[in-house]
């Protein structure tokens, strides 16, 4: 497995946190860890997974990207309309559905490297763009995704969950080959010292807009997911999907500065995110306290991440945090 | 008095747009509409202009939309109790609301040096599970009172007292960052933090008044929207956070602080409230207005950088 470096101890200590949550989880669970428990909480966590490793690469490289939600929306509007039909329909569809939420990612990337807009400020813009498009497409939530494709993506292979297969396959078949080429190590470049980079001859501009445009594609894989899930349409689902991958990668560890953390610790916090919220469901809290106790958790984890503020030995260290 | 271009964009765009509706519905040039407007401009302006002081530091506060929300449910609550005391306190206690608000948003960002964006989305996410706590998720029971229908909804020489309201807030706001101390030091740390607490500014309580002070705004605009409903309603905020932010950066106030002035801030509100509202009287569906707001807050601010650049 990717075991995070020593230099990142809160990856380490987020990796200990989410074993011990779902230990809890599966320990507690009235009808302990069967396939279908684990099968529903792994679907649910996985979208959001796939959200927040959107999300990280846009941080990655000193940006964020408040459109991730709305790409998610508009790839789920999409597949509803094209996931359904004939094998070839089916797979043409979800080659359509990746290419429509790279374009968009493309279009951010391209606005904030070329127009010189602030990552922030642009991708609030273009959420606006997507998610019309998206609400355009789809008034009302509604379509429908092919069953046995969407079974085959949401339940199990020999007892462990699809989805979970999926995050392994990104892992070990994506991020740690990209961590060993020229663009995996520009990035992380890029986010700590951007200049730096430029000058020793890093192609800023084109990796910054790959970082983007790999945003762009998670988010279209995330929304796959979710047609995949609801096996319907709705282009109502993009809010909720931005603020929870913004604070599911700073569970895992990765810095909003830029340039620290790994998409691998973007998994580890968007399932914890998710744990907590399944942990909750059965915990007997009654419903009503459920979003504060979210709320609280959700706080109480950031602060416990920048609590090492209070051992700074110099009061200047501060500020290059 | 030097004024920044950038501030102006947004101005030569509302009359832009009021021109090209005008041409479609002469009803658009006529005092009643544009009063009107300027009354809903108002209460977004009264949210921009904390949000305004928050973003010259090179902070964000996501919590806005919750802070409103619980400033509009506190002062409906008292005010439904019928208690005359109660009711004459109800928009002091909203205000002090938001100014707790605030400083909890300090406290993360300032002392735990938390990135706002984050902090300040977990105490909204707080804020939202007190308030379905409170409220048991069903709208909050209570109304406005007299006094805080006045203020969203009467008029007082010819002008809506929301805008007498805005105008006010709008003096005090321009007068605290252009002649204080702490005007300066926030755009300073907004600068470069690191050099303004070398200067021997005491910069954490700089970082807690601003928020205090976007937490008064927040608060102040709640009172309104619940004067202008009569009422609170559950997540009755989240449609202003992206507007709210929209028309700071729009009026030239750069996302990552220590540039910006007040007049584009006022520019930024009429010209999202106007552009809203001409989208919607044109029989624009929800989806086609999201997709021209957000096209047109794109080309705004290449156009800024475009100038900017021809400047350099």
């Amino acid at each position: 497995m990717n075991l995070p470096k020593p230099g990142n101890p809160r990856e380490l200590l987020a990796l200990v946190c989410l074993v011990g949550m779902v230990a809890l989880y599966f320990g507690t669970h009235p009808s302990g860890p069967t396939t279908y428990v684990m099968t529903i909480w792994a679907n649910q966590a996985t979208i959001l997974a796939l959200v927040a490793i959107a999300q990280f690469f846009a941080v990655l490289v000193r940006g964020l990207d408040l459109s991730v939600g709305a790409i998610v929306a508009l790839s789920n509007v999409v597949a509803s309309h094209l996931l359904s039909g004939s094998a070839f329909e089916i797979a043409y569809g979800t080659l359509a559905v990746l290419v429509v939420a790279t374009i968009c990612g493309l279009v951010n990337g391209l606005l904030i490297v070329f127009g010189r807009l602030q990552p922030i400020v642009a991708t609030l813009a273009t959420s606006a763009v997507f998610g019309g498009i998206a609400l355009l497409l789809r008034p009302t939530p509604g379509g429908t995704v092919d069953y046995d494709y969407a079974d085959a993506m949401t339940l199990d292979v020999a007892g462990v969950p699809t989805a979970l297969i999926l995050m392994l396959v990104i892992v070990l078949g994506f991020w740690l080959p990209l961590r060993r080429t020229g663009f995996g190590l520009s990035l992380y470049a890029i986010g700590s010292a951007g200049e730096a980079a430029w000058q020793s001859g890093t192609p800023v501009a084109g990796v910054r807009i790959g970082a983007f445009v790999l945003a762009g594609f998670f988010a279209g894989l995330a929304g796959l997911f979710v047609s995949f899930v609801t096996t319907t349409g709705d282009a109502g689902i993009a809010p909720t999907y931005t603020l929870n991958s913004i604070a599911a990668i700073v569970l895992g560890g990765v810095a909003l500065r830029g340039g620290v953390g790994s998409l691998f610790g973007a998994i580890i916090g968007a399932f914890i995110l998710k744990t907590i919220a399944a942990l909750m469901f059965f915990s007997g809290l009654p419903p009503l306290a459920q979003p504060f106790v979210e709320g609280l958790i959700l706080a109480l984890a950031i602060a416990i991440g920048s609590i090492d503020v209070l051992r700074m030995r110099h009061r200047l260290e501060v500020f290059d945090r | 008095m030097r004024i920044d271009i950038d501030a102006l964009v947004p101005w030569v765009g509302s009359l832009v747009v009021v021109l090209l509706g005008s041409l479609v519905f002469p009803n658009f040039l006529s005092l009643d509409y544009l009063l009107t407007q300027a009354q809903i401009a108002s209460f977004l302006g009264v949210l921009a202009a904390g949000a305004m002081v928050v973003i010259l530091l090179g902070h964000i506060d996501l919590s806005v939309p919750w802070t409103l929300g619980w400033a509009a449910i506190v002062s409906t609550t008292l005010v439904g109790t019928g208690h005359p005391v109660l009711e004459a306190i109800a928009i002091p206690a909203a205000l002090c609301t938001g100014a707790i608000i605030g400083v909890v948003n300090g406290i993360g960002v300032a002392v735990f040096r938390i990135p706002s964006m984050v902090w300040t989305l977990a105490v909204n996410a707080m804020l939202l599970g007190t308030s379905v706590l409170f409220t048991g998720g069903f709208n909050p029971r209570g109304e406005a009172s007299p006094l805080m229908r006045a203020l969203a909804s009467g008029d007082k020489l010819g002008l809506p007292n929301a805008l007498w309201v805005w105008l006010m807030l709008s003096v005090a706001l321009v007068w605290l960052l252009r002649r204080t101390a702490f005007g300066r030091y926030l755009v300073a740390i907004g600068l470069s933090e690191k050099a303004t607490w070398l200067s021997g500014v005491g910069t954490p309580r700089i970082v807690f008044g601003a928020f205090i002070v976007a937490g008064l705004c927040s608060a102040l605009g709640g009172v309104l929207l619940a004067g202008y409903a009569n009422q609170a309603y559950q997540s009755m905020g989240d449609p202003y956070l992206m507007p709210v932010i929209a028309a700071v950066v729009i009026g030239g106030t750069s996302i990552l602080g220590g540039r910006g002035s007040y007049l584009g801030t006022v520019g930024g509100a009429l010209f999202i409230t106007l552009l809203t509202s001409v989208l919607s009287v044109m029989q624009f569906g929800e989806a086609w207005r999201q997709i021209i707001f957000g096209g047109i807050i794109i080309l705004m601010l290449l156009v800024q950088n475009f100038r900017r650049g021809v400047q350099a």
